[in-house]
């Protein structure tokens, strides 16, 4: 009885002692996985254009990982130098602990990184299991394609983590939601440790954002990485653990997401960067030219990406819309230039309807636009300077009779323009555009807005990729305009720029402007609120 | 130094550095062959320029394909690829033809008319691709390609329909005279005849040969297509909508329009090859049993000339000189005159290769210039 209490003891201290001494060699190994990913003074440059500088990344294992910045910020860059579709010029990425040299994705993903792009990357006409085992496909022994063993193996990651889809049905049969968790049980089958998500909410509606994120805690829970590239501030806040912000290629900070507000982040990100400021009289705004009227815009998907949204410019005033990407502003730009159907409501310009109609008729009723994508809507890369002046104008009197174009007249105008709006080099009215640099692209087409003598001058992003002497140059000639009477409306993803410039500042929220101020009656820190959601009195809806 | 990586730089050169590659290879594929390939060329250069006569068939042998390069030419400068030319070109005959045929006017009307039907069928037939992309955003590849075959089977239809079908032939009956070409007649008036018989030169390259003014509405084409272009407002709104139909659409220039009225004149300029095709030199149709490769041929030329419309006779008159000069090399040393094709393909491998060539200039160039600091 004796022996076999004390052999009782000996082996319950015996397995104790074991147990002890596993749990902390668990927790020596677990010490050296803790990081998933590492990055250090990452620097990616495209030509001239630095995109990343000396960013650095570190990512717990198990944990959701938030990257937050605006459009262009780098972001996307630096997910794809972890991935393997960029190779960084600077910097060292270390995967698991392990210094690692990731030259293209199919290291990546015998890494054990997975990436969902923001276009899917799906055979449309195949099934789900089909583009599932697509490149790693089961076989038997006779290289037949098992399909049923592969099915299987599917069905149970479709348990494991409530990834809820049909193997059998065709991906063009779909929606969007249901591709994307094809997309990431993809990347699972491929043995993916460590999932990059790229803007995985910009395509789903509410409801499927709810699903993601709770697929996305599924896979936590199973001890995965996931890192989320997005700039919502209001999914990181409801999903994330950690929040990584990165401001123009630049690393700002990285916070515990449950230690801070959607208004801290919103600051971050936004940021104070370059304080610029204009040299201006207050504003005498006149009659109202612009007004819209319960405008609802739909976005690509369907759903409503403008609701109820009113708004209204007035001579000689800058109205500058504020939100954050995301909140309608690129649909609205686009229902106001005709590029997009109105589904409800008026845009008048001069009391005359103008929605609907085309983009013709919108330059006809005196609007000029200045796009934010200024290579793809705002110039001709491949006509030369002269020509993409009278891009809107060729039928002029002033350039063109009986259907000819009258060269020298446009080279003369051209030339004037050059001057005026010091475009460089000085003698380039017959040289591509396309050889231009960005700022100088940009002064030729707010030149040429701006010879179109409109009513209402609309700038979209108009100082993106730009530097500070351009920004400054860009931001003169609104106040110019307004100056000369004109209506402006400048709508902006930098505050910076929209505090500075307008002389109402509006605030674009969820398809809406939630509130206008005028300059100087408002701080950052309201503003920064309202566009991430909140209302005027500090809470978050 | 510069200056050579000027004149590197140049289309141009590039063109005949790929015209020497394509002597280059035939050269070598004839020694290995074991014909003699300086005998070869000295042949085919013979069979294009010994006798006036050889040289009216080349001009005559290049009409066709000058125009229907200037088709496809005019459609690459407005961002579409006309593979459809083939079936304009057929449509264009098939219309000449019918109409030829169907009409009875006085020469003055009927042949200027023939030429403007097939013109207009051609235009048509093409704008059915530009308002396919257009409005259903179908690629002008895809219904091109479709409508080829289409043209093909309508022109075999029509040869053997009874009013157009010419007994115990393949082809159909052939137009009236009064709608041949105006070369054409007027050799065989009385005051032609006699002109002729004084003047032994002109005798055999206009007599003895089908020489037509085809030329004149091809060169004329080439010109007018270079001013529409360069010089119009709609050659404006077209090629702003060739490079970057987005940006164009922002500016307010109607893209769906402009893209069916390329088509339209691309299509027309194809159709006008196979009207002239008609009265200048089949004065019938016959029945097809392969595609005649007019439409085909007017790609590679384009490709030649870089898409340049002018650059476009000079691109077809080569390649119908090499056909028809190269048929020569097989008669008169027994070697196959395949060469001529491989010979072609080659020069036109070597000039879609070219757009390397500046990039190349650039690389080696500068890397020249920093040794030379």
């Amino acid at each position: 009885m004796r022996l076999t209490l004390v052999s009782c003891v000996t082996v319950f201290l015996a397995k104790s002692c074991f147990i002890l001494y596993v749990k902390q060699e668990e927790e020596r190994v677990d010490q050296g996985k803790d990081c998933a990913v590492r990055m250090k003074g990452i620097t990616k440059r495209f030509g001239h254009f630095t995109a990343l500088q000396e960013v650095d990344l570190e990512v717990q294992k198990g944990t959701i990982h938030a990257i937050l910045g605006e459009n262009g910020a780098g972001k996307s860059t630096l997910m794809n130098v972890l991935y393997g579709l960029y190779q960084a010029e600077e910097g060292s990425i270390e995967v698991k602990g392990k210094r690692v040299n990731i030259k293209n994705p199919n290291v990546a993903i015998g890494l054990g990184i997975g990436m969902v792009h923001q276009h899917f990357m799906l055979v449309e006409n195949f099934t789900v299991a089909q583009n599932i085992i697509l490149g790693q496909e089961v076989t038997n022994r006779f290289g037949v394609i098992s399909m049923a063993k592969a099915k299987e193996q599917i069905e149970e990651m479709v348990k494991k983590y409530g990834l809820h889809v049909d193997p059998d049905a065709k991906i063009e049969e779909i929606s969007v939601g249901m591709q994307q968790r094809v997309e990431i049980l993809k990347a699972l089958y491929r043995g993916a440790e460590i999932l990059i998500l790229d803007e995985p909410t910009a395509v789903l509606t509410p409801q499927e954002i709810q699903e993601l994120i709770h697929i996305m805690h599924n896979l936590t829970k199973d001890g995965k990485t996931i890192i989320i590239i997005t700039h919502k501030l209001k999914e990181i806040k409801e999903s994330a653990d950690i929040c990584t912000i990165i401001r123009r290629g630049r690393y700002i900070d990285s916070v515990k997401v449950s230690d801070v507000t959607e208004e801290e982040l919103a600051n971050k990100m936004v940021g104070h960067a370059v304080k610029l400021v204009i040299q201006k009289e207050k504003a005498e705004p006149k009659e109202v030219v612009f007004e819209i009227n319960d405008l609802v815009v739909e976005n690509e998907r369907k759903l409503e990406a403008v609701k109820k949204l009113n708004l209204k410019v007035r001579k000689g005033e800058i109205v500058g819309i504020a939100g954050i990407d995301g909140n309608g502003q690129k649909e609205l730009i686009e229902a106001i230039t005709c590029l997009t159907k109105v589904k409800s409501g008026s845009i008048k310009m001069n009391h005359e309807e103008i929605q609907n109609t085309s983009p013709e008729n919108v330059i006809r009723n005196k609007i000029a636009t200045i796009h934010e994508d200024r290579q793809k809507r705002g110039l001709v890369l491949n006509f030369t300077v002269a020509e993409n002046t009278i891009l809107e104008t060729y039928k002029k009197n002033e350039f063109s009779k009986k259907g000819f174009l009258n060269k020298e007249a446009v080279l003369k105008h051209t030339k004037q323009l050059i001057k005026e709006y010091d475009v460089r080099p000085e003698d380039c009215e017959n040289q591509l555009v396309r050889g231009l640099s960005g700022g100088n692209q940009q002064k030729v087409i707010i030149g040429r807005e701006i010879a179109n003598e409109p009513d209402l001058l609309i700038a979209v992003q108009p100082t993106r990729g730009l530097d500070v002497g351009a920004i400054e140059y860009v931001h003169k000639m609104l106040v110019r305009e307004r100056d000369k009477g004109k209506a402006v409306l400048l709508i902006s993803l930098e505050l910076d720029e929209v505090m500075n410039v307008a002389d109402t500042i509006a605030v674009i929220y969820d398809g809406k402007i939630v509130q206008s101020f005028e300059q100087g009656t408002v701080d950052e820190q309201t503003i920064g609120l309202l566009m991430a959601g909140g209302n005027k009195n500090g809470q978050i809806k | 130094m510069d200056r050579l990586n000027k004149i590197l730089k140049k289309q141009i050169t590039a063109t005949f550095i790929a015209i020497f590659f394509g002597f280059l290879v035939a050269t070598v594929i004839l020694a290995v062959a074991g014909y003699n390939p300086f005998e070869a060329f000295a042949v085919l250069f013979k069979g294009i320029f010994s006798r006036p006569k050889y040289m009216a068939n080349v001009i005559i042998k290049a009409t066709p394909i000058i125009l229907t390069g200037v088709s496809v030419a005019f459609a690459f400068k407005v961002g579409l690829f006309n593979i459809g030319a083939e079936g304009q070109f057929i449509i264009g005959t098939v219309a000449a033809a019918m109409a030829g045929i169907l009409l009875d006017l006085p020469a003055v009307l009927q042949f200027p008319l023939l030429i403007l039907i097939g013109m207009a069928a051609g235009a048509l037939y093409g704008a059915i691709i530009g308002f396919l992309k257009a409005k259903y955003g179908i690629h002008e590849v895809i219904t091109g390609i479709m409508l080829n075959w289409i043209a093909f089977y309508f022109c075999n239809y029509i040869v053997n329909t009874h009013t157009f079908h010419q007994d115990n032939s393949t082809g159909s009956k052939n137009i009236r005279e009064a709608g041949f070409d105006i070369i054409y007649n007027w050799k065989k008036s009385a005051g032609g005849k006699s002109f002729l018989k004084e003047n032994p030169t002109l005798m055999e390259i206009i007599g003895k040969t089908d020489l037509n003014i085809g030329i004149i509405f091809a060169i004329a084409a080439a010109i007018i297509i270079t001013i529409v272009l360069n010089k119009t407002t709609k050659g404006f709104q077209l090629r702003a909508v060739g490079f970057n139909k987005d940006a164009a659409e922002f500016a307010g220039i109607n893209i769906k329009k402009n893209m069916i009225h390329a088509m339209l004149i691309a299509g027309a300029l194809s159709g006008l090859a196979g009207a002239l095709m008609v009265t200048g030199i089949s004065h019938k149709l016959s029945t097809l049993g392969t595609f005649e490769n007019y439409g085909f041929n007017g790609l590679s030329i384009s490709l030649i000339a870089t898409n340049s419309p002018i650059g476009c006779i000079f691109a077809g008159l080569l390649f119908a000189g090499l056909l028809y000069g190269g048929g020569s090399i097989q008669s008169e040393i027994g070697a196959p005159s395949e060469i001529i094709n491989i010979m072609i393909g080659t020069i036109v491998f070597f000039v879609a290769l070219s757009r390397f060539i500046p990039v190349l200039v650039d690389k080696y160039g500068r890397r020249g210039g920093k040794h030379v600091k």
